[in-house]
């Protein structure tokens, strides 16, 4: 175990905590920008340190490819090579590759593929993953897991689920650097809640130093979706760290807290700024709109990030999706606005606001009073009254992201 | 604007020092704009522009074309002008229909009406009232006359065209200008000495603040270079400043046609060098005091190594965790390595264009406080044959080696 988690505040479910890695301090709920191949697309680190980002992610599965795990371990790991002096998390490389590769395959042995490269058959196998990522020497590692799309039905659920079971074994065995490296599993199972309690169970026996909640953020329906996370979160224990892979959305990350998880991390906030959307309180700004040439307001008088502080819509409208700068500055805003929401819910769960908190947030995305039934629903799990926030008759729309 | 000559070097080599309003201090030249895409540069973020050496890296080059697409001069007019909407408040904007990369003469469409460029948003004809409204609400500290530049093997009859329609829309611009920004009267006349200097007798006459020197970069040779500038700069006053745009072309060594133009006498320079430069995965590495390795240092590794620059994409530099230059104190090289940059080029990231415009800027900014220092002791014919000799030393040796 390399890492310490000191709940320093909570409402209900939800908690604020110091999550103490071994190259940085971390506070908690947090999201985690994606910095796929070791770098956050055209954002440098100063800058990254500046929005506060406190935990980056980096992909295996294509630092693995260029420019090798061997390479970055030989100029000192990911860390000196990138100079990012925060905490990193790899993920297991297992994902991408299922998703990216047309021909991959999942067999015990691990996930067969055909190299990108040259077309040889290959084989990532739970011994081979954790070896990449203890190169790579990121302070948090994914054991290498057997997901399935949530949109799938039958036996290979349950197959997948213990699968993973079976897997994480292996990981633990492979694991070079138990103590500079922390080691999460990840909770599968699909749907079912009997099969993901089997599956918590299991990863809790074996007394990991974080778990994650994996196999969401596909194509299931926003009801299923919290009911999973609320009965993972439910069943973790307490003092380790709880991290929903592939989430999200600004209202989600705010459910999913309510419900008691602790770490986030998608490529929407950088991938949505490269076309033309901006995060604001109310949703979305799409900066590629007509209207937007006139607008000389900021992007969000709220925010104060550099670029709502010196530049307006019209200039961002007459940038994006034709010069790079475009892409540049609105990743910058969305991710500072990713990272303040991370830094408003650890302070308002630590100054016992939290339901204050979260009330303000929906009234500014639902003025109308429109809060999807999902939210509500999640909520009165969660303990949290949000219904001055909630029109009289609030009509059952699914909130379609 | 003010602009004052404060030393000379072997003839026509000057340094000066030139004060713009919102410049919190003066600038010295001989100088560079940086290029800029709508006004901010291409790569590097705004918030790193200050980690750019100060104040010389405050002159920024706008195309007004830029804003074609996009933003209205009303809109631009409605927040105040170019500087509020770009947050530059302490920089100096410079305004130059011709950027050289995406705002290119077209001579073939310009007709008596107006100058055609081929832009981002396909050809367009600019008049000069067009021209005079994009200025107008920009606001920029110095601006120049619209021109019709035409490249070198245009007949003798559409170049001294080029010159009457180039003075004539000068006059037209002064006539619809605004009351404040300072104006460069445009000067071409493409490879013709005698158009060149009938066409620099014409604006010196005009009252402007200073000169734009174009129509080079568009064909002429080398060789040509010396004499076209110089039949310019003998005749314009010596007072007021020279700004130059097209030497540093694809092709061009920097040195060669650096020293040209600041042996003839121009103090400002456009740096669209370091744009292809950086696309092309380049970084500066020549020795900024002029002086490079000796003879006996050279190694065999060193064959067909060009001294000037490195192509961070090589495969040599994967594992090499140095700076792309020891000694330099940019934001590039005090953060990252030669393998770090390697792989952002190989996968395609953004962030290498970011850190080598960085790191290229500050070595050419760096560069050109070695010549004005070298100007201003009355030493800038030395430094630049030391420049050349070192780099014609490496290239025999090479030579030499591969024989």
């Amino acid at each position: 175990m390399a890492l310490r988690f000191e709940i320093l505040g909570r409402f209900n479910r939800a908690r604020a905590a110091q999550l103490t890695l071994p190259h940085f301090v971390c506070q908690t709920p947090l999201f985690m920008p994606v910095g796929t191949q070791g770098t956050i697309k055209g954002l440098a680190t100063s800058q990254l340190e500046e929005i506060g980002c406190q935990i980056i992610l980096g992909n295996t599965y294509h630092l693995a490819l260029r420019p090798t795990s061997e390479l970055i371990d030989e100029l000192g790991g990911l860390h000196k090579f990138m100079n990012w002096p925060r905490a990193l998390l790899t993920d297991s490389g297992g994902f991408q590759m299922v998703s990216l590769l047309h021909l991959a395959d999942i067999t015990e042995k691990g996930v067969t593929f055909q190299s990108p490269v040259d077309g040889k058959p290959m084989l990532l196998t739970p011994e081979e993953s954790i070896q990449i990522q203890n190169r790579i020497g990121a302070d948090i590692i994914m054991a290498l897991d057997d997901v399935v799309k949530t949109t799938i039905t039958g036996p290979r659920i349950e197959e997948a689920m213990y699968r993973t079971l079976r897997w994480i074994d292996r990981c633990i065995a492979a694991h070079s650097r138990p103590h500079e490296q922390n080691l999460f599993g990840i909770v599968q199972g699909g749907l079912d809640p009997v099969l993901r309690d089997i599956c918590v169970r299991g990863l809790v026996d074996r007394n990991l130093p974080g778990y994650a909640i994996g196999g969401l953020a596909g194509g299931e329906s926003k009801d299923s979706f919290w009911r999973v996370v609320a009965q993972c979160t439910a069943a973790l224990p307490e003092d380790k760290p709880r991290y929903v892979m592939g989430v999200g959305y600004p209202l989600d990350i705010v459910v999913c807290s309510a419900l008691g998880a602790d770490m986030y991390d998608c490529v929407y906030p950088t991938r949505t700024a490269r076309f033309g959307t901006a995060l604001v309180p109310e949703g979305v700004l799409k900066l590629k709109h007509k209207a937007m040439a006139d607008d000389t307001r900021p992007i969000d008088p709220t925010c104060a990030c550099m670029v709502c502080k010196n530049y307006s819509r019209a200039y961002i409208h007459c940038l994006v999706t034709k010069d790079a700068m475009g892409s540049q500055l609105l990743s910058y805003h969305n991710l500072y606005y990713m990272m303040k929401l991370s830094r408003d819910l650890h302070t308002s769960i630590v100054e016992e606001r939290f339901p204050e908190f979260v009330c303000t947030f929906l009234l500014k995305m639902f003025p109308e009073g429109n809060v999807p039934e999902w939210v509500c629903n999640a909520m009165e799990v969660a303990g949290i009254d949000i219904s001055s926030c909630c029109a009289p008759f609030s009509s059952s729309q699914d909130l379609e992201s | 604007m003010k602009f004052a000559v404060k030393a000379w070097s072997n003839g026509r080599a000057r340094a000066g020092v030139l004060h713009l309003g919102s410049c919190p201090s003066p600038i010295e030249t001989p100088s560079l704009l940086l290029s800029t895409r709508k006004g901010l540069p291409v790569f590097i973020s705004p918030d790193l522009l200050p980690s750019l050496p100060s104040p010389d890296s405050h002159l920024l080059q706008v195309s007004p074309l830029h804003f074609l697409e996009g933003l209205s001069p009303k809109t631009i007019s409605s927040v105040g002008g170019l500087h509020h909407m770009l947050g530059l408040h302490d920089y100096g904007l410079a305004a130059v229909a011709r950027d050289s990369v995406n705002c290119l003469p077209e001579c073939d469409s310009t007709n008596k009406l107006g100058a055609s460029f081929e832009t981002p948003c396909g050809r367009l004809l600019i008049k000069p009232v067009e021209y005079m409204e994009m200025i107008s609400s920009l606001g920029p500290n110095l601006w120049a006359t619209l021109a019709d530049e035409v490249p070198t093997w245009v007949s003798d009859k559409r170049n001294k065209t080029s010159v009457d329609r180039t003075v004539r829309w000068m006059d037209e611009c002064i006539a619809l200008g605004p009351a404040g920004g300072a104006v460069f009267g445009a000067v071409v006349g493409g490879s013709s000495i005698e158009e060149r200097g009938r066409c620099a007798q014409e604006v010196a006459r005009r009252n402007v603040s200073g000169y734009w020197i174009g129509g080079f970069g568009l064909g002429e040779s080398m060789d040509d270079r010396p004499a076209l500038l110089n039949a310019v700069t003998d005749i314009l006053p010596e007072e007021k400043p020279r700004l130059i745009c097209g030497l540093g072309l694809p092709g061009t060594m920097f040195n060669i046609f650096c020293d040209k133009g600041v042996a003839s006498g121009i103090d400002l320079f456009d740096s669209v060098y370091i744009y292809h430069l950086t696309l092309g995965g380049f970084a500066l590495t020549f020795p900024l005091d002029g002086i490079d390795k000796k003879k006996s240092d050279f190694q065999l590794s060193d064959i067909g190594v060009d001294h000037t620059k490195i192509n961070l994409r090589a495969i040599v530099y994967r594992k090499d965790a140095s700076p792309l230059v020891k000694s330099c104190s940019c934001y590039t090289c005090q953060n990252h390595t030669k393998a770090y940059i390697n792989h952002l080029l190989n996968v395609h990231e953004m962030l290498a264009q970011i850190l080598l415009e960085i790191h290229n800027t500050h070595h050419y900014l760096g560069f050109f406080r070695s010549i004005r220092e070298a100007v201003k002791a009355g030493k800038f014919e030395q430094f630049r044959r030391q420049f050349l000799e070192s780099r014609r030393d490496c290239l025999s040796t090479a030579a030499a080696a591969n024989a």
